[in-house]
Parts: C-alpha cells; structure tokens; sequence
C-alpha cells in the first residue's frame, strides 16, 4: 500500500516513516510543505495520504485545504488528517463530500501503532476513523437528547465506537463480546434513532455522524 | 569703545526696524490673503457639507476639506517660520489600504466629517476671517500706516486739500493745511515708534490666536492620555497574570508529567531483563503520562492561543468555539479580512468568556453570536444574544467588567442589554482595520 506523508516537523515524519514501514506499508513520499504536498498527490496517486493539518509555508490549516483540494480534483482519495487539535469545524468539512475515505485523528493516536495503523487501513479501504474526541464532542452536545437518552450504556458505548468508524468485528474484539451481540445493539441503535438499516460499514458511519451532528 | 558700542545700538536698531517693517508686511499679506483664502474656504465647505445631505456634497466635501487642511497647515508652517509658535495639528489617521472608487469616496468623507480637527478647521476660518483679519492688520498698521503721514506733511496734504476745509483724516488728526500735516507726522512718529517696538509682537499674537483656536484642546489630550495610561496598566497586569498562570500549569503539569515519564523510563530500563511483565506495566503508564502531558498541553495552547484562530482567523475559531458549547449556537460572520493578531486574539477571549458567562449563568437553550466589520466605521462590531434569564450587568463580578478592561487596550467598547426576563444582548465594537 503507497503513502504519500507531509508532516514538517522532521522528528514526526521521521517516526511516521518507520512506524508505516514496519507494517509493511510504501512510502511513495514524505514531504515537508504544502506545495509539495499538492505536487505529491497530484503525481504519485497514493493509496492513502497522511496529512498534518498545519504545515509551512503558511503554518495556517494548509495541510487540510491541499487535502480538500487533492479530494475534489479526485473525490475518494483516502485522507487521514493528523492534528496537534481536533476541531469539529474540520471534521465537517472532511466529511461534506459523503464520499467517505476520511480519517482524523489526533496525532496522540500514532502511540497505539496497532489502532493507528488500523484506522490508516480502514481510510485507504474507503472507511471512516473520526477521533474519539471528535465523537464525544458531539455526544456530549446532545447528551440532553431524548433519543439519544432511551440508549442504554452499552448502547451508548456502541454508538460512539461505531461513530469512530469502526467495524462491528472491531467493536465486538474492543468491548470483548461476540460480533452478534455487536450486530445486535446496532440495529437497537438504529431502531431507536430511526435510521435506515444498511450493510454497508461506511454508509452506516456516515449516517451516525450526520446524525449526531444534525441541528447545528 | 563708545564709537563701537553706538555702532552695536545702531545695528540692532537697524535689525529691529527690519524685523518691525518685514512683520508689518507679513501682517498685510496675512491679513488681506488670509481673510479672502479663509472667507473663500469656509464659504465652500459649508456650501458643500450641506449638500452632502443630497449626496454631491459627499463626492465635493473630501477634496474641500483637503484645501482647507492644506490651507491651515500653509499657516503652521508659516506660525513656526515667523513667530516660532507651534501650531500642533491631530488629524485622524486615514486607513493604510484606502478603499477605492465611490465606497472609498464615502468612506473618506465620513472620516473627514467625524474628525474633530476638521470642525476645529472650520471654526479657525471663521476666527482667522475676523479677529485673525484684525490681528494680522494691526503690526502692518503700525509699520506702513506712518509712511502715509509723513507724506502729508512732506506735502501730500495739497492733494487733498485746499487749506481751507479739512481734506482728509490722518487715524483721529484731521489734515486741514501744512499745520495739521505736521500733526498726522507727529500721530506717525508715535505709530512708528509703538511699531518699531510692538509689530513683531503683534504679529505673534496673530499666531497665539490662530494656535489657539486650531490647536487640538488640551483637555481632549488630557482625557486621552488618562485613557491610555489606564488601559495600559490593565493590560501589563493582565498579562502578566496570564503569563504567571502559565507558568503554573506548565510546572504542575506537563513539566511535572515529563520528569514521571523520564523516571519510569529509567526504572523499565533497569527492570527490562529483570523482570519484563512489570517493566511493560511501566511502558503503559509511561505512555500514560505521555498522553496526558499532551492532553494538558492542548488545553493550555488553546487558553493562550487557540489553533483554530492561527490557522482560520475569527470568524472560523468562533464557528468552532461554538461547536464545543453545549447550547445550540448560530455564528453569523460577515468579515471580509483579517484582523490584526492581537485584535483578534482579544475579541476571540471576549466572544469566548460572555458565551461562557450565557451557557453558564443565562440558562439559554439558544445564542446567536453576530461579527461584522463595517469599512466605512472601521469598527469590528460583536453581538452575542441569548434567550435566557436577562439581569446580566457590568460590574458584578459577572466578568463582564473583565472583557471591558481588556477591551479597553484596543479602544473597544462593552454595552450590555439584559432586562429581567432576557433576552441579553452583549454588544462590543473594537475599532480596526482588516487585511
């Protein structure tokens, strides 16, 4: 699997390039800046890019407006946004598209190799890794929610892992339960919250979120 | 030695009579200029403020009041040339990068008219046509008018009359013959002589006036400077506060985190052959303590500088502020460019502690926050309204003084509407210019 990488801080992208390639991931490239960024995924067609949000020469959100850019000069292109600070503003806009291939994460997330590496997977296969901050930003704003209050706890518990983009065989290994049982909460949830039903993993994160962020 | 010191007398004398003569012609040509160029001016800028009731004016009014800014600057110049009177002039500023084409025009014009220094021109021109006419006359009086009555009576006095019937006035001497003319000598001898002291003098009154009536008022400086030193005082102790808080939370927290993590790293090195399952205990919490030191460090970025705010400016660190409340909020940003950082920086702290103050104390479920920059004010304008209790008010303890003080550091200013029952509005305006 080919990733293109633009972090500036050279101990970053130094950590990320070994981290990557010890799980038998190709760096196609490991930029430094925006333009170079650009230039890498316009010509080097990665599998999946691993973007800091913040990068010279602007030290603005460039890193985020070129992976926007890449997204709809070739929508799908499978983006994971890496930040000292996550902001739902952002993981809006990475969202809006609806074509999923979208990951934001906390850079404190690279320290479970495992996860990380895990959430890099599900982006580049066309899935979804939200932060978990990101998620519980938007439970807590709706934590007087009616619907959201007929969930039990472990609905709840459900809820957010499956928000975070996770499948129900990853939710099922994290909560230590068979996938049944996981398969079951979830159409609980579902029920409960009045969203259509679908197969499709990506499809059903996309539904969550919209969900949990609607009305703002 | 006498010869000498008769030569010195003579040659100040000479100076002096020089400086009464050129201060006699200066006052001439001050007094018959400056009273057709002010009477001129003023004429123009009233006709032209009044039509800017039906838009002409607006259009005429900067350019009019260019000449009269230049037309009062020629005469500072000419205050600290000729009588060494300093005539300080306080126009306000005009914006960096002017806008241009009809909205530039506007702007100009109502920068122009709400300008005190302009109202102080325009009343200058009605002193300076006057008592500034006056003034200026009196020192050419006194050097040139005595020239006219040794004429008469050197003989001019036949022009006029016969000898028989008075002819002509000298001041108050009536010249009526060659008697009379020696008179209107005599009144020039004492002209001559109060000019040959008092003209340059006179002249320098004529400056005083001027100064007096177009230099800025000392009590508007007064005020000013008692603003300035006030909210500068707020600001260093605001800051330094902050910086003190810093320091705290570095020290108890993330520097204290990293020397745990240092010391479990040395103790898994030791215990790593020893004993492996207790040394990947430590790793975990050694991992532990690195993930919240990060944490601590995020929330103490975004108290000193919110990333968002780096990376998008005010109008998006809002929207975001706004996601992470827990009522629902609408931010409506109409801000065609950024700020200066500092600006920034502080309406951002502002927005953020009267949104706090409205989720914690109003009992709000709704809040509406409003950021616009007009250009033609230059004014950063920042309304925050919720639906909830009302009663909020300046000064008690509500932190609302807080914003104010800093607030105060860019000029803003705080007003709040909060009637008992709600809604509350907070309104804050900060002047600034955006890029």
């Amino acid at each position: 699997m080919r990733v293109v990488l633009a972090e500036d801080l050279f101990l970053l992208r130094d950590g990320l390039v070994r981290l990557l390639e010890a799980y038998d991931f190709e760096i196609a490239a490991a930029v430094e800046s925006g333009p170079e960024l650009t230039k890498a995924l316009a010509e080097l067609t990665p599998d999946v890019a691993v973007v800091d949000v913040r990068l010279p020469p602007s030290h603005t959100d460039e890193g985020l407006q070129c992976a926007l850019a890449a997204r709809r000069a070739r929508p799908g292109l499978p983006v994971l946004v890496l930040s000292q600070h996550v902001e739902q503003l952002y993981a809006r806009e990475l969202l809006a598209d609806g074509n999923g291939g979208v990951g934001y994460l906390l850079k404190d997330r690279v320290f479970d190799a495992d996860q990380f590496v895990d959430a890099v997977r599900r982006v580049a296969a066309g899935g979804t890794a939200m932060d978990p901050q990101v998620i519980q930003q938007l439970l807590s704003r709706r934590a007087a929610d009616d619907t959201l209050g007929a969930l039990t706890p472990r609905e709840r518990e459900v809820l957010e892992l499956m928000a975070q983009g996770r499948s129900n065989a990853a939710i099922a290994a994290q909560l230590v339960v068979t996938e049944r049982a996981i398969t079951k909460h979830t159409s609980n949830i579902f029920l409960k919250l009045g969203l259509p039903v679908s197969d499709d993993d990506n499809r059903r994160v996309l539904a969550v979120i919209a969900y949990l962020d609607q009305g703002r | 030695m006498d010869a000498s010191g008769t030569d010195r007398d003579t040659g100040a004398g000479a100076g002096r009579a020089r400086a009464a003569l050129v201060a006699g012609v200066r006052g001439l040509a001050l007094a018959v200029v400056g009273f057709a160029g002010s009477l001129t001016l003023f004429v123009l800028s009233a006709l032209s403020i009044a039509f800017v009731v039906l838009g002409v004016g607006v259009f005429t009014t900067p350019p009019v009041l260019s000449l009269v800014r230049s037309w009062a600057n020629r005469r500072r110049v000419l205050a600290a040339e000729w009588s060494g009177v300093r005539v300080p002039a306080a126009y306000r500023p005009f914006p960096e990068a002017p806008r241009t084409g009809v909205m530039g025009v506007v702007e100009r014009c109502r920068l122009m008219l709400g300008d005190p220094a302009t109202w102080r021109d325009l009343r200058w021109l009605l002193a300076d046509m006057t008592a500034g006419f006056v003034t200026a006359l009196l020192p050419a009086v006194l050097a040139l008018y005595p020239l006219e009555g040794y004429a008469l009576a050197a003989g001019l006095w036949r022009v006029v009359t016969d000898g028989t019937h008075v002819g002509w006035w000298f001041g108050f001497v009536p010249v009526g013959g060659q008697g009379s003319a020696f008179l209107a000598a005599g009144l020039a001898t004492v002209l001559l002589v109060a000019g040959f002291f008092l003209a340059p003098a006179l002249l320098r009154v004529h400056f005083l006036l001027t100064r007096a009536v177009l230099a800025p008022a000392s009590g508007e400086l007064a005020a000013r400077v008692q603003v300035l030193t006030e909210t500068r005082r707020d600001a260093v102790d605001t800051s330094a506060a902050e910086l003190r808080r810093i320091e705290r939370d570095l020290h108890d927290g993330a520097q204290a985190r990293l020397v745990a993590m240092g010391m479990d790293l040395g103790t898994i090195e030791a215990l790593i052959e020893k004993d492996p399952r207790a040394a990947k205990e430590m790793l975990a919490r050694a991992r532990r303590s690195s993930a919240d030191a990060l944490t601590e460090l995020r929330d103490l970025v975004r108290g000193i500088h919110p990333p968002v705010l780096a990376e998008r400016g005010l109008g998006d660190a809002v929207k975001a502020l706004a996601l992470r409340l827990p009522v629902a909020t609408d931010v409506d940003v109409d801000l065609p460019g950024r700020a200066e950082a500092p600006v920034e920086s502080a309406a951002y702290f502002a927005v953020s502690e009267v949104l706090t103050n409205a989720v914690k104390h109003s009992g709000a479920d709704r809040v509406r926050v409003g950021l616009h920059h007009s250009g033609a004010t230059g004014v950063l304008r920042i309304a925050v309204t919720d639906n909830g209790n009302g009663g909020a008010r300046v000064g008690a303890g509500s932190g609302l003084s807080g914003i104010e003080r800093r607030l105060g550091t860019f000029d803003g200013v705080l007003a709040v509407s909060s009637p008992a029952g709600g809604p509350t509005t907070v309104t804050m305006e900060i002047p600034c210019a955006l890029s």
